[in-house]
C-alpha cells in the first residue's frame, strides 16, 4: 500500500494504492468515475483512455503507484463542466456511437488528436490516429466525421482529400 | 412529428459525457462478492480429482461452488438441456466452466481460480468438422436434407457443371463491453438481477430453474448493453446463473463479469462451416440444379445450433431462383465451445456458399458475374418460390442492383480495372458486386409476438418499455419515435425505460433482427388503446371519437383544443386508465421445420454492396478501397439509425470474411484470445470511399411505418469483399482462385500463388 496525491479531473485527491492497482480500478472503483470502460483488459482496444499529464494513455495498463506526484488526470468527466465540449457535441450530432461503450476513450482520443493539429486535420490523419481505439459497432464512418466536425468546432481546419479511387 | 427523422440515439448525451450506466457502472453495497470460474484445461476428459483446498483458502475467498453444490437445476442451455453450468464430471471443451469462486474481489475470484488442482483423465476430442465427420458425431443422429424438384436428372442434363468446396471460419463477437451479470437477493427469496443480454426473459427462466422457484421470484433488467450481436442471446446465462446461485447461497449481491480472455474462450461464437456445391447451368446461363452439403461446427452443445444450421438453409438460394436444388445440412458436434447466435444467425453463411457458387460458375462460363448473378435473379413479376415454398413477393433487387451498379460505375470501374491488372504485375484489384435477399422473422413461429407497457402520467409525460433490448442498435431511439409521433408530442415528453421482465413478461430474444418490427407495433397497439380512451372521454357533442387528433403536442375534439398535458390531466380526473399494455403477433407466418416448407418469413430484406479491393500478390496483404451501398430499409424509422446499421453491418461482415481468424490448436485450445491476436477491423481498416444510400421504397406488408428490419442483413453486404479479392486473386492467372474464408493476408498469397502469381 502506499500513497499518492493526484491530480484528477481538477480536483486534489490522496489514494491509497497497492502496488499493482491499475489506474483504470482506481478511477473507475474508488473515484467511482465509471465513464472509463474496461473493454479488454490488456492495452488494446481503448475504451479506457484518459489523459495523463497532457498525453492520453491506456488506463489498463498504468500502474498508479508509478506515477509521479501531483500527475494531472482528466477522464471523460473531466471532459467538460457545464455544457458539452465541442467534440462531444459532434459525436453525439454526427451518431458517432451506437452501443457507446468505446466512446469515451474515443472521445477523449480525439480531443487530444485535434489539440496536436493546430495546423489542420483530414480524414486520413484522423483514421491512422484512431486505429488504437477499436469500435466493434460503428464501421468508424460516423466516427470519423464526428471527430472533423469536432475540430472543426475547435477551430481546427479540416483539409479535404480527394477520393484516392 | 418524430417519424422517419434522423434523431441521435436518445442515450448519445449520455455516451459522450460517460454518464450512461453499463452492468459494470451500477453502484454495489460494499459487501458485493465477485465471481471467477474455474475452467476446464482439456478439450475431454473425466475429472477424476479435484482438490480445490488452494482456491479456498486463499486471500479473498467466502465460498467455492462446485456441481454437487448447486440448490436446483445444473443447467444453463436455451432449450435442450445438455449445458451444465459447472461441469458435473466429465468436460467437453477447453474452457469449460468446472467450479466457481466467490470473492471479495473480481480479481482475488480470478487469482483464486487458478490456484485449483484438477486432474482431468483425457479423452480423445473431437475437434475439427472431419474429426466429427470420421465419428458421425451429430446432432438429431444425422444429417438434414431438404429439397425441391430432382437434382440429379436437371444436373445430368446441364450445359456445365462446377464443384468446389469453401471453408468459412467463424466470428468472435467482440461486443466491447463483455459478459456480465449482477444478483441481488431480496426478502421472501426473490432475486433482483441486472444482466448485459438480449434475452432477459430467458434469463429469468433459467434463475428460476436454478433456484428452484417460480418464474415470478425472478426480475431481470437490462438498460443497455455495451453490444451484443447475437452473443448476448444465450451466452449470458451462466453468469447470471452463477451470480443468482451465489447470491442465494451467500445472501448477498454478487457480479460477475468475464474477463477478456475468459470471454473469448468460454463463450460460443458464429459457427464456421464447410460448403461443399455441385451446380449446373444450361445453355443460357441458367441454374438448373444446385447441390450443397452444409457442414457446421456446433460446438460440444446444442444451443442455439439447429436454427442456426436451418437459417443457413434457408439463404442457400439467397437471391436466385433454383429449380432443382438439394441442401444437406450436417451439424456436427464437436469438442469446442459451443458456436451460438451471432448476426446473420447462419444466414451470412448460407449466403456465401451460394455467392461462391455464382462467382465460381461466372469464372467458369467467363462472363461478368454481375450479368450471371441478375441473368439468375428471381423474377419480379410474377413472384416465384423459394426453394422451401414461399413466394417471393416484394422482389426489388433487379431495380436496386441495377441502380447501384449505376450510381457506383461498377461496368467502367471493371473494365478500367481490367486494363490497371495487365499493367501492374505485383499489385492486382478486384471489384465484386453481391446481393442480399434476407428472411426477415424468427423461425420458430412462437416467438414472433412482443408485447409492451406504456403509462401516460397525469403530467403528460410518458413511460414506454417493451420486451426488446437496446444494444447500441437504436431500438429505443425508433419505438420512442414511434411512440412520440402517435401521441402528436415531442420526444422530450417520452421516458424510455429499461428492459424488465416484471413490466413486459414472456418476451423473446431481441434477435433476428425483430427489435423494432415487433416492439414498435406492441407499443403502438398500447397508444392506440390510450388514445381511444381519452378520445372517447373528450368526443362529446357530436364529435366522434375517431376524430379527436392528437398532433403538435394537443389533442383537439372539435373546438376543443387541450395540450396533451391538460388532457391528460383531465382524463385522470374523470378515472380514465392512463396505462396500457400492447400487443403484437407477426402474421401470415407458418413453418415445417422437418420437411424444410412453409411461409417463415413476413418478409425480405434487400441490399447490395459493390466493393473494390487491392492485393499485393507478394505477401497477400490486402485493403478494400471503395465500397458503395444501396439497401432496402422500407420506409426508414430514423434514416441515421439505419444507415449505422449498414455501415456497422457491412464493416463487421467484412471483418469476419477477411481479417478475423479464430485458431484452435490440435488440443482444442483457442489460440486467438485477445484482441492482439484476433484482429477486428480498426479505423485505419475503414474504406476510404465509403457510399451509403437507403432505396427509396416502403415495405409491402403493413409493417411499423412500411419500415424494415435492419439489424442483420447488412452484414451479409460484406460477402463483395471476399469477392472482390477472390476476382483480385482471379486477375492472377486462369485458373478459379477457389479462395476460403477469412480470406487473411496468408490465404490470399497462397490462392494468388497457386492461381498462377509470378514471384
Ligand atoms: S481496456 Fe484498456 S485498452 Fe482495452
Ligand atoms: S459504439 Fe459500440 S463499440 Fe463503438
Amino acid at each position: 500500500m502506499s500513497e499518492i496525491t493526484l491530480r484528477i479531473n481538477g480536483k486534489q485527491r490522496r489514494v491509497t494504492v497497492e502496488g499493482r492497482t491499475l489506474l483504470v480500478d482506481l478511477i473507475r472503483d474508488q473515484m467511482n468515475l465509471t465513464g472509463t470502460h474496461v473493454g479488454c483488459d490488456t492495452s488494446q482496444c481503448g475504451a479506457c483512455v484518459v489523459k495523463l499529464d497532457g498525453d492520453t494513455v491506456k488506463s489498463c495498463t498504468v500502474l498508479t503507484a508509478t506515477l509521479p506526484e501531483g500527475t494531472e488526470i482528466t477522464t471523460i468527466e473531466g471532459v467538460s463542466t457545464g455544457d458539452l465540449h465541442p467534440m462531444q457535441e459532434a459525436f453525439s450530432k454526427c451518431h458517432g456511437l451506437q452501443c457507446g461503450f468505446c466512446t469515451p476513450g474515443l472521445v477523449v482520443t480525439a480531443i487530444d488528436i485535434v489539440e496536436r493539429s493546430p495546423d489542420g486535420l483530414s480524414a486520413s490523419q484522423v483514421r491512422k490516429a484512431l486505429k488504437g481505439n477499436l469500435c466493434r459497432c460503428t464501421g468508424y464512418q460516423n466516427i470519423v466525421a464526428s471527430v472533423l466536425e469536432g475540430a472543426r468546432a475547435m477551430g481546427v481546419q479540416v483539409t479535404e482529400e480527394k477520393e484516392t479511387v | 412529428m418524430s417519424m422517419g427523422k434522423p434523431l441521435p440515439h436518445d442515450s448519445a448525451p449520455m455516451h459522450v459525457t460517460g454518464a450512461a450506466r453499463y452492468i459494470d457502472d451500477i453502484p454495489v453495497p460494499a459487501d458485493c462478492l465477485h465471481l471467477a470460474f474455474g475452467l476446464s484445461h482439456v478439450a475431454r476428459g473425466v475429472i477424476s480429482s479435484m482438490d480445490l483446498t488452494a482456491v479456498r483458502t486463499a486471500p479473498g475467498v467466502v465460498r467455492v461452488i462446485t456441481a454437487a453444490d448447486l440448490p436446483g437445476v445444473n443447467d444453463i442451455s436455451s432449450a435442450a438441456h445438455d449445458e451444465p453450468l459447472l461441469a458435473p464430471g466429465e468436460v467437453h471443451y477447453h474452457g469449460q466452466p468446472i467450479f466457481l469462486v466467490v470473492a471479495t474481489s473480481h480479481r482475488l475470484a480470478r487469482e483464486a481460480a487458478a490456484k485449483a488442482e484438477v486432474v482431468i483423465d483425457p479423452k480423445p476430442a473431437i475437434l475439427t468438422i472431419d474429426d466429427a465427420v470420421a465419428v458421425r458425431s451429430y446432432f438429431e443422429g444425422g444429417p438434414l436434407t431438404w429439397k425441391r424438384g430432382d437434382v440429379d436428372p436437371a444436373m445430368a442434363k446441364a450445359d456445365t457443371i462446377i464443384e468446389g468446396k469453401i471453408e468459412i471460419g467463424g466470428q468472435e463477437h467482440f461486443y466491447l463491453e463483455g459478459q456480465i451479470s449482477l444478483a441481488s437477493p431480496q426478502d421472501n427469496g426473490d432475486m433482483v438481477l441486472a444482466t448485459s443480454t438480449q434475452h432477459p426473459t430467458e434469463i429469468q427462466h433459467k434463475v428460476a430453474e436454478a433456484l428452484g422457484t417460480p418464474f415470478h421470484a425472478v426480475r431481470v433488467e437490462t438498460r443497455r448493453m455495451g453490444g451484443g450481436f447475437g452473443g448476448k442471446e444465450s451466452q449470458g446465462n451462466a453468469l447470471a446463473i452463477a451470480c443468482a446461485v451465489a447470491a442465494h447461497l451467500t445472501g448477498k449481491p454478487c457480479k460477475m463479469r468475464y474477463d477478456r480472455d475468459d470471454d473469448m474462450i468460454i463463450t460460443g461464437k458464429r459457427h464456421d462451416f464447410r460448403i461443399a456445391y455441385k451446380a449446373g447451368v444450361d445453355a443460357k446461363g441458367k441454374l438448373v440444379a444446385v447441390e450443397f452439403d452444409q457442414y457446421v461446427r456446433c460446438g460440444w452443445s446444442q444451443d442455439l445450433s439447429l436454427p442456426v444450421a436451418d437459417r443457413a438453409m434457408l439463404h442457400a438460394d439467397n437471391a436466385y431462383f433454383i429449380p432443382n436444388i438439394r441442401i444437406t445440412s450436417h451439424r456436427m458436434k464437436t469438442n469446442t465451445c459451443s458456436a451460438t447466435a451471432f448476426r446473420g444467425f447462419g444466414g451470412p453463411q448460407g449466403m456465401v456458399g451460394i455467392e461462391r457458387v455464382m462467382d465460381h460458375m461466372a469464372h467458369r462460363l467467363g462472363m461478368d458475374p454481375l450479368e450471371f448473378r441478375q441473368a439468375n435473379f428471381y423474377k419480379k413479376s410474377k413472384p416465384q418460390e423459394t426453394p422451401y415454398g414461399q413466394p417471393v413477393k416484394g422482389f426489388i433487387l433487379p431495380d436496386l442492383v441495377r441502380q447501384l451498379a449505376d450510381t457506383a460505375n461498377y461496368k467502367t470501374r471493371r473494365d478500367a480495372i481490367r486494363t490497371w491488372n495487365e499493367k501492374s504485375p505485383i499489385l492486382k484489384k478486384g471489384i465484386a458486386l453481391t446481393p442480399v435477399k434476407f428472411g426477415i422473422s424468427f423461425t420458430l413461429t412462437h416467438l414472433n409476438q412482443a408485447g409492451a407497457l406504456v403509462n401516460v402520467y397525469a403530467d403528460g409525460s410518458v413511460t414506454i418499455n417493451h420486451g426488446g433490448t437496446e444494444m447500441g442498435q437504436g431500438l429505443f431511439q425508433k419505438v420512442a419515435q414511434v411512440a412520440a409521433g402517435e401521441f402528436g408530442i415531442d420526444m422530450g415528453r417520452v421516458r424510455i425505460t429499461a428492459t424488465d421482465t416484471g413490466k413486459v413478461p414472456n418476451t423473446s430474444a431481441t434477435a433476428a433482427s425483430s427489435g423494432s418490427d415487433l416492439n414498435g407495433m406492441a407499443v403502438k397497439n398500447a397508444v392506440d388503446q390510450i388514445k381511444d380512451r381519452i378520445a372517447r372521454f373528450l368526443a362529446v357533442d357530436g364529435v366522434k371519437p375517431k376524430d379527436v387528433l392528437f398532433a403538435d403536442g394537443k389533442v383537439t375534439a372539435g373546438n376543443t383544443v387541450l395540450s396533451f398535458e391538460e388532457a391528460a390531466k383531465m382524463a385522470h380526473e374523470n378515472r380514465i386508465s392512463l396505462s396500457a399494455t400492447g400487443f403484437y403477433a407477426t402474421p401470415d407466418i407458418s413453418w415445417d421445420r422437418t420437411i424444410g416448407k412453409g411461409h417463415p418469413f413476413y418478409y425480405f430484406a434487400h441490399g447490395a454492396a459493390i466493393t473494390e479491393v487491392v492485393i499485393d500478390t507478394l505477401t497477400g496483404e490486402n485493403k478494400i478501397l471503395r465500397v458503395d451501398i444501396l439497401h432496402d430499409v422500407g420506409q426508414s424509422l430514423n434514416p441515421a439509425v439505419d444507415v449505422g446499421q449498414i455501415e456497422g453491418g457491412f464493416v463487421q461482415g467484412a471483418g469476419w470474411l477477411t481479417t478475423e481468424e479464430l485458431v484452435w490448436d490440435d488440443k482444442g485450445v483457442l489460440r486467438t484470445h485477445a484482441p492482439s491476436t484476433y484482429k477486428i477491423p480498426a479505423c485505419s481498416d475503414r474504406p476510404d470511399v465509403f457510399n451509403v444510400a437507403l432505396w427509396n421504397g416502403e415495405n409491402h406488408v403493413p409493417t411499423i411505418y412500411r419500415s424494415k428490419a435492419v439489424g442483420e442483413p447488412p452484414l451479409m453486404l460484406g460477402i463483395s469483399a471476399l469477392m472482390a479479392l477472390s476476382d483480385a486473386v482471379g486477375a492472377c492467372g486462369e485458373a478459379y482462385p477457389n479462395l476460403s474464408a477469412p480470406a487473411t493476408p496468408e490465404r490470399v498469397y497462397m490462392a494468388a500463388k497457386k492461381v498462377g502469381a509470378k514471384r
